[in-house]
């Protein structure tokens, strides 16, 4: 088994991880043994700032979030295909193939670059209160004309814009 | 070597480095307190030990012996299994990464690394990336609103600029022919030009790279001027409000351990690694390599908290905007030029 390079090269990575484990688990459970230990109802009760909670924390947030966790993906998904091709470019130009595998992967880098650029139009790295996305601009030009005979306050508009997206 | 005396070297190995590793976390900790505290005229730690030195260990001891609130309101099973998790990960990661050469007494001989994986640089961006569960359970599992508010931002923030940190670091990889943490170090050795070390900071434009590195890293252990997850004017501590006690000291322990592995990585990718002048004896040049990285990976800390004690923090729109609209273009740019140097330098 000693000679077996796989078990050799992984086997203390998973020791690492049990020892790590431990340690953490050990941590915990000193704390939680010598602690001391004497709860009064404010004591747990959710933090907010010395308020009485208001509600719960289970309340909706943000689409935006759920928004970056996606493009997370899409572009991490990129850097893994990058990967393997930086490794052996330079094989590649040993071989002669130096610019077939340029090439290559500047055509997947120029599609990966039309969808970057799409999102950034649409507004999907906008975060503040900026709009840039045509649906969010109309929304904004309803809000303005159709709403009261007042100029909406410039949060207000910021707010459409978001919805708008 | 047979199976029984590699498990036990590797057990020593790991306990040797998991000691030594939360020791640099402790005086990491009283490193920063030091620093900012002169940095903003005042004293910081001196009560405990000469210089305040054995403030850490105090604050440990305090940590042990604070009430341990588990409130009813919280989702229990993640919320004990979050900072946990936390430490796990940010501890682990440190295995593949190599301190210095070879080490040999007599016929027994090792490297100063825990385990030499050919994809080590691909464990430890897979690892710490798997820190970010860290956060957002615990953000979600203590249903407090400054802890929801806190773990949502840290991880959109997080998995945000793991793309720029990954991209950036295609370049080096490009240079460097090979995932292994070792075979980047030797693939720097040597100089050019007669004097300039052969470091990748200094080669094909990698400059960049390391800036754009360096900052997305900033970002990813939630430091200042990135540190919006646990920004205390507006949501008090963030993702670990509901947390006392040691879960409180865990998530510490973690930041700073992912401080030290991103001090490590940026040594080994960009500053030659543990390359440096050998002379003396043949165990003074056994162990000077270890010196040599140590000096690296601190004078990374020092920046870390010199930043700290320096920059005010972002807002979360321009935080995003920064990562998404400027380092993630910018590494893009960065790896095509370093593949068309590459490819057409003849």
């Amino acid at each position: 088994m000693p000679d077996n390079d796989f078990v050799r090269s992984y086997l203390p990575l998973l020791i690492h991880f049990l020892l790590a484990g431990a340690l953490a688990g050990a941590l915990v459970l000193l704390s939680w043994l010598i602690g001391y230990r004497k709860p009064t109802r404010a004591k747990m009760s959710p933090y907010e700032c010395g308020m009485t909670p208001i509600g719960d924390a289970r309340a909706r947030f943000s689409v935006k979030f759920y928004m970056v966790a996606m493009l997370f993906i899409l572009f991490d998904v990129e850097a893994v295909f990058l990967y393997p091709w930086a490794i052996i470019l330079k094989d590649l130009k040993r071989m002669g193939q130096g610019l077939f595998g340029l090439s290559e992967m500047f055509v997947y880098i120029g599609i990966v670059l039309v969808g970057y650029w799409y999102i950034w139009k649409k507004g999907a790295l906008d975060w503040g209160l900026t709009i840039s996305s045509p649906q969010a601009a109309r929304i904004t030009r309803v809000t303005r004309s159709g709403g009261s005979s007042q100029e909406p306050e410039p949060e207000l508009v910021g707010v459409a814009g978001k919805g708008g997206l | 070597m047979n199976i029984t005396t590699f498990i036990i070297v590797s057990v020593i190995k790991t306990a040797l480095v998991l000691f030594v590793l939360l020791t640099a976390v402790a005086y990491t900790v009283w490193l920063e307190r030091k620093v900012v505290g002169h940095m903003q005229n005042r004293w910081g730690p001196t009560r405990v030990g000469p210089f305040g030195l054995l403030q850490p260990a105090a604050d440990g001891i305090k940590f042990l012996f604070k009430e341990d609130l588990t409130p009813p309101h919280v989702y229990k099973p993640l919320y004990i299994a979050a900072p946990m998790l936390a430490v796990i990960f940010a501890v682990t990661s440190i295995a593949v990464i190599p301190f210095g050469n070879w080490f040999s007494v007599g016929n027994f001989r090792t490297p100063f690394q825990i385990t030499d994986v050919n994809i080590g640089l691909l464990v430890v961006l897979g690892i710490t990336s798997l820190g970010v569960y860290g956060v957002a359970l615990s953000g979600w599992s203590s249903n407090s609103k400054y802890s929801l508010l806190g773990g949502l931002r840290a991880s959109a923030q997080m998995v945000s600029y793991e793309i720029a940190l990954g991209l950036s670091l295609v370049g080096v990889l490009i240079l460097a022919g090979t995932f292994s943490l070792r075979g980047i170090v030797e693939a720097q050795a040597g100089h050019f030009w007669g004097f300039i070390p052969n470091w990748f900071i200094f080669r094909g434009g990698q400059f960049v790279a390391f800036f754009i590195y360096l900052t997305a890293a900033y970002a990813e252990t939630n430091r200042i001027p990135f540190d919006l997850p646990e920004a205390e004017t507006e949501l008090v501590a963030g993702y670990h409000t509901e947390y006392s006690a040691m879960k409180f000291a865990m998530f510490f322990m973690a930041e700073y351990a992912n401080m030290i592995t991103v001090a490590c990585l940026a040594s080994l990718l960009f500053l030659g690694g543990w390359s440096g002048p050998l002379f003396g004896p043949s165990w003074l040049q056994q162990l000077l390599p270890l010196l040599w990285f140590f000096l690296r990976v601190f004078g990374f800390l020092f920046v870390y908290i010199w930043v700290r004690g320096t920059l005010p923090r972002f807002r979360y729109d321009q935080l995003m905007a920064f990562g998404w609209k400027f380092l993630l273009p910018l590494a893009i740019a960065n790896l095509v030029v370093t593949a068309l140097v590459v490819v057409l330098k003849p």
